[in-house]
């Protein structure tokens, strides 16, 4: 690299900037969960300082864990998100391969159709959709929220993968044809595997929205059993305005989970979108 | 294409199986409900029947000063919502992403990283925790805002009607800024090595460098967030549920589309739910978004297309 492009001046700049506005997008959340550590009166007393042996309390965790069925809510929201992704991978790629590798009449008016739930949010429809929902029973059930995620997830889904499947070699695929695969097997053993990384892709993007939804459960399954981990953190804040410890312990417990899997997961994240997939 | 069907193949079944579970599931939860929206916003509930009566709710939208208020205030601060997104959201992105983008930057993945976090939060965790931090109860932001001498400025953004508005929204661009970061990082990237090369040559470098020669090359990804911006605004309804509770205080100065969309389908308080005009704030904010995305596709799109490698 010619020096050209680096100065000195201009890359403390660089960091200067980054540095900013990594500490902008980090503080929330580091405040809330170093105060969700601390007794109350060190929340109000000193909130900038990390929680101290004089100030450490979990008064706050004990009142969420006593009060809110949050272990039931984090169940329901892992069956969901789980479900839901399942769908969405197997259905997005089963379509994915088939607009991406044959060609057949009505193609690209199939794929059209299939891209038009990228730009029209399915939330429009929820009228009609709560109506089905109770025509068919399915109100106040994970069922409900399932079948929702699944399609609102598809049409990225099938989007994205199917760029990456033209990819996958055609020299390949008709090599196992010569070799008597069916194109089910070609589809299963041959083409599924190559295209794992940008599926981790499309999970990531699925997963993200569909945990943090509020307005579905709210809507199709409010009920106590079948709340998800957004929708009791959300009624049990709106119960607890004032106790302000079991706010703080309930807003990081939500945080924790989402947060530790993204740590785990971000590279896989970052390097998805910078593959190019989403141009 | 109509080459490759010749009548003597046969009907190749596995086409059909590949596609049918998508396509059914989004057919029928997704394309069909929408339809059947934008169907029941044309009828009326009649003494328990559903009475086809035309634009008659529209009429009631627009007409009926009950209606049509709110309906105008929540298109308007919607509109403002937008333009604080447009105007602080995507170009904050673009800076980030041009910085991280700058060759041999030590620590670009944590920034990358870091920067991204709260677009992982739920509205829910975001707006509660944004809440504390500007009540005057807690004091945090009061305090540091006395850090650096400028107290006075503080008042109860979220609690004002003239703030309370720019307020959530530049807490909903702090959220999402990772995305059009993301996204123009990517599109930054693929810019070919030989192009920067030849700009060098010449002698752009820099700041020059990148209005000149970067910026043309990635404005198709600047007309994608823009529009992922659009639809992801005029659709929002989360965060200021969470913040400011569905009548969107105070005094309904922070009412989005979505807000209103909620309280009209299932009622609030005193007001009671109907779903035909749920369905037809839903049909008006489909028409709002289909225009907006065939401004993009038709307008826009077709003219940034010119540079491809």
């Amino acid at each position: 690299m010619s020096t050209a492009t680096r100065s000195l001046p201009r890359t403390i700049g660089a960091h200067a900037i980054l540095l900013t506005y990594t500490a902008i997008a980090l503080f929330p959340v580091i405040l809330v969960i170093m105060n969700s550590f601390k007794s109350r009166a060190g929340i109000f007393g000193a909130p900038l300082t990390p929680p101290t042996p004089k100030t450490f309390d979990l008064i706050g965790y004990t009142t969420v864990i006593g009060q809110g069925d949050f272990i039931h809510y984090f169940q329901n929201s892992l069956v969901v998100t789980v479900a839901s992704l399942f769908f969405v991978l197997l259905f997005g790629a089963m379509a994915a391969f088939a607009l991406s590798e044959y060609r057949f009449r009505g193609n690209s008016l199939m794929g059209l159709y299939l891209a038009l739930g990228i730009m029209i949010p399915i939330r429009l429809g929820t009228v009609a959709i709560l109506q089905l929902m109770v025509a068919s029973g399915l109100v106040n059930t994970l069922t409900a929220l399932i079948l929702v995620y699944t399609a609102q997830g598809l049409p990225l889904a099938v989007f994205i993968l199917s760029e990456f499947m033209k990819q996958v070699s055609d020299d390949l695929k008709n090599a196992g044809r010569i070799d008597g695969l069916s194109e089910y097997t070609i589809f299963f053993r041959l083409v599924l595997p190559l295209v794992r990384p940008s599926m981790a892709t499309v999970a990531v993007f699925t997963m993200i929205p569909i945990w943090n939804d509020l307005w579905f459960p709210l809507i199709l399954a409010p009920s106590e059993e079948t709340k998800t981990v957004t929708l009791g953190a959300q009624l049990f804040l709106g119960q607890f305005v004032t106790n302000w410890n079991a706010i703080l312990a309930a807003l990081s417990l939500a945080i924790m989970p989402v947060l530790i899997l993204y740590v785990i997961f971000s590279r896989q994240l970052i390097r998805g979108i910078t593959s190019g997939a989403v141009k | 294409m109509a080459a490759d069907i010749r009548p003597k193949r046969p009907f190749r079944w596995h086409i059909a199986i590949f596609l049918a579970p998508a396509v059914l599931v989004y057919t029928a939860i997704m394309i069909l409900p929408l339809a059947g929206t934008l169907q029941l916003s044309l009828f009326r509930n009649i003494e328990q029947h559903q009475v086809f009566v035309g634009l008659d709710n529209f009429r009631t939208l627009f007409g009926d000063p009950n209606w049509s208020v709110n309906f105008w205030n929540a298109l308007r601060n919607n509109v403002w919502f937008f333009i604080i997104h447009m105007l602080v959201q995507n170009p904050i992105g673009v800076m980030l992403a041009a910085l991280l983008s700058s060759p041999r930057l030590r620590f670009a993945a944590f920034y990358r990283t870091a920067i991204f976090v709260p677009t992982i939060l739920s509205f829910v965790i975001v707006g509660f925790a944004w809440k504390l931090i500007l009540s005057p109860l807690w004091g945090v932001a009061p305090h540091m805002l006395d850090l650096i001498g400028l107290k006075s400025l503080f008042t109860p953004w979220l609690g004002k009607e003239e703030y309370a508005l720019t307020a959530l929204s530049l807490i909903s661009v702090w959220q999402f800024v990772g995305i059009p970061m993301m996204l123009i990082y990517a599109a930054l990237l693929s810019i070919p090595d030989e192009v920067i090369e030849a700009a060098e040559c010449d002698g752009i470098t820099g700041m020059s460098q990148f209005w000149k020669i970067k910026l043309p090359l990635i404005l198709p990804s600047i007309g994608i967030i823009s529009i992922l911006t659009f639809v992801g605004n005029f659709n929002a309804f989360d965060l200021i549920y969470t913040a400011q509770g569905a009548l969107a205080g105070p005094n309904y100065s922070t009412d989005i589309l979505g807000t209103f969309l909620y309280r009209a389908f299932f009622g609030f308080q005193l007001q009671v739910g109907d779903p035909n005009m749920g369905a037809a704030i839903a049909t008006m904010m489909f028409l709002i978004i289909l225009g907006g995305v065939c401004v993009y596709l038709f307008l826009v799109q077709t003219r940034l297309r010119r540079y491809q490698f």
